[in-house]
């Protein structure tokens, strides 16, 4: 039998909204550009972690989102962070091809670094200190029963006790990102592609 | 617990600058001949990488006969080549039953290089898969990750999991990267690049030369002919610096341990090592840190990449079918570039092609973002 993993914790960032668990648990006006709103959550949250301002923004919407699921409870030190998103990390690359394609720019190491999905899991990695499988995945939709296949054989084989999961998706068009903690340490709701797929069906229809 | 299937490597294929097909790049190993040349982009800019020539793959393109009016990408061209090798050979495979699955860091990224600043859908990472599936009329789902230097290994971890957890017979693992200027000029800003033919090990190392390549694997819980299993793998991030690898290599040994574990074995009964030595000069000093960790340094051990050069997404998994070759035919083959090493502690590099008794194999490979990945080849011919 495999162990009992539920979803404790899911979060969901759209919209200038902060919903943890199905509820707004943080605001801010509609006309903020996302780099002002990711400030205002980080300031919501309280915390002082000097890296944060050195992140581009699919590490910081993954560091927020994170930041919601990790808040009030100690992670598991085996927590898998496996990701997924559509558009891996188009933002950044769109800011360092600018800067390669135009002679008068400028193009910056510290913003290649950032050209690739995975270094949000680097700097996640970093923050909670998880030295841990790792791994992110590029899909055109949101893939849960893939998720749980995964999962399924992460936990069984021992390789993680725990994960944060889910998808961070950012491009011109704007954010979306749902994120789930999934642990045997507390109760929550029964880990199926059903219930992660719930929540990224209802954020599609109302956006 | 029910016991899960054990994961064969059926085929494998490498397309790179170095030889065409697996065969013709094991000659060049043998024979330490490298594909690193010097590249002039304009007067005295140039720079080393393993490139293939300007017209190669068109030609193999055209002889293999794709006719779709469609334009392919270089990378997609090479994709769908390794592609048609593997099922040419293994015509009898189960499609319905097989997962695709590509590694790839940057894809096609060349493509956002256009005047109108237009997002090609052919820049999405996922498209090299739909191309390769409408191609070849696969229907199953389609993984793609993207996890940095450790993605083609990764591709083989993804599919022995899920082949695993018994939700697919085969799995089809493709990886690939081509340089591009993107690539070039970013590693240029980070001085990572030898000016030369790269060092790995060596106490003059200075850095990466670039490259680009095409491989896959075919998996699957069919033992078929196969004399190659899957018999431990494992990720772990250093937790340490997005860029850096850790001082101390402990994600790397971390992820060496976990795939011993799930091997049951000790560090002792791995016979050879073909690791990840990209020659700068921190990684390689990570490396050796790890492997002194588990008392491995005395094993030993190769570095492709002077052979290849960095082929990032396609790297980890044309060294993990060099190390299945490794088993295969009971040969270490020789790292190139180590003429004095430069390590703490002291490795064993292989210098030489020499047949060797090898039952176990091991596959690592360390990569930005923190990530780490080892995997355990055994040869069955001595189980």
């Amino acid at each position: 039998m495999h162990k009992n993993h539920q979803i404790p914790a899911s979060v969901m960032l759209r919209n200038h909204q902060v919903i943890f668990n199905g509820k707004v648990i943080f605001e801010t006006a509609e006309n903020l550009e996302l780099p002002a709103f990711l400030k205002a959550c980080y300031q919501d949250l309280e915390i002082d972690y000097a890296k944060f301002y050195k992140m581009d923004l699919l590490s910081k919407l993954g560091f927020i989102a994170s930041e919601y699921l990790a808040k009030d409870r100690q992670l598991n030190p085996e927590t898998a962070l496996i990701l997924q998103n559509s558009t891996g990390s188009l933002e950044t690359d769109l800011n360092y091809q600018a800067g390669i394609s135009d002679e008068n720019a400028f193009a910056s190491p510290s913003v290649f670094v950032y050209t690739l999905p995975n270094i949000v899991l680097g700097e996640l990695s970093i923050r909670h200190q998880l030295q841990t499988e790792n791994a992110f995945f590029i899909s055109e939709k949101f893939d849960a029963s893939f998720l749980i296949v995964y999962l399924q054989n992460l936990f069984s084989t021992n390789k993680a006790n725990a994960a944060i999961c889910g998808w961070l998706d950012l491009d011109k068009e704007g954010y979306n990102v749902f994120l789930s903690l999934i642990t045997q340490d507390e109760k929550g709701k029964a880990l199926t592609a059903e219930n992660l797929k719930e929540n990224y069906e209802q954020f599609k229809t109302r956006a | 617990m029910r016991q899960k299937p054990a994961v064969h490597i059926i085929d494998d294929e490498i397309i790179a600058p170095l030889g065409w097909g697996t065969s013709a790049n094991l000659e060049q190993i043998k024979k330490k001949k490298t594909a690193i040349r010097k590249h002039v982009l304009s007067g005295e800019n140039s720079f080393y990488a393993a490139l293939f020539e300007d017209d190669f793959i068109q030609q193999q393109f055209s002889r293999l006969a794709f006719s779709e009016a469609e334009t392919f990408t270089k990378l997609e061209k090479l994709l769908l080549l390794t592609v048609h090798q593997l099922l040419e050979r293994n015509s009898s495979i189960d499609l319905e039953e097989t997962v695709l699955i590509i590694s790839t860091t940057k894809g096609n990224v060349e493509l956002l290089d256009n005047s109108d600043n237009s997002i090609p859908e052919k820049s999405k990472l996922y498209s090299l898969g739909k191309t390769i599936q409408k191609y070849f009329k696969l229907k199953n789902e389609l993984i793609t990750l993207s996890n940095a230097c450790i993605s083609g290994g990764l591709g083989l971890s993804v599919g022995k999991r899920l082949l695993e957890e018994n939700a697919y017979k085969n799995a089809l693992v493709l990886g690939g990267d081509v340089v591009s200027k993107f690539t070039r000029s970013g590693f240029q800003l980070l001085q990572a690049m030898d000016d030369k033919i790269c060092k790995p090990y060596d106490k003059n190392r200075k850095g990466i030369n670039l490259g680009e390549a095409a491989a896959g694997v075919l998996l699957s819980t069919e033992k078929q002919n196969s004399t190659i299993q899957i018999v431990g793998e494992a990720t772990a991030n250093d937790a340490n610096h997005i860029s850096g690898p850790s001082r101390t290599g402990e994600g790397l040994a971390k992820a060496i341990s976990s795939a011993l574990k799930e091997a049951h074995l000790e560090a002792s009964a791995i016979d050879c090592i073909s690791a990840h030595g990209t020659a700068t000069l921190y990684n390689d000093a990570m490396e050796a840190q790890a492997f002194g960790r588990l008392n491995l340094q005395q094993k030993p051990l190769t570095s492709y990449k002077a052979y290849y050069g960095h082929t990032f997404g396609a790297s980890a998994l044309i060294e993990s079918i060099l190390s299945i070759k490794s088993l295969q035919q009971n040969l270490l083959f020789p790292s190139l570039g180590c003429e004095e090493i430069g390590v703490e502690p002291i490795l064993n590099i292989q210098q030489n092609l020499e047949e060797k008794k090898l039952k176990y194999a091991l596959k690592t490979a360390s990569g930005f973002g923190g990530c780490n990945f080892a995997m355990i080849f055994k040869n069955l011919k001595y189980a």
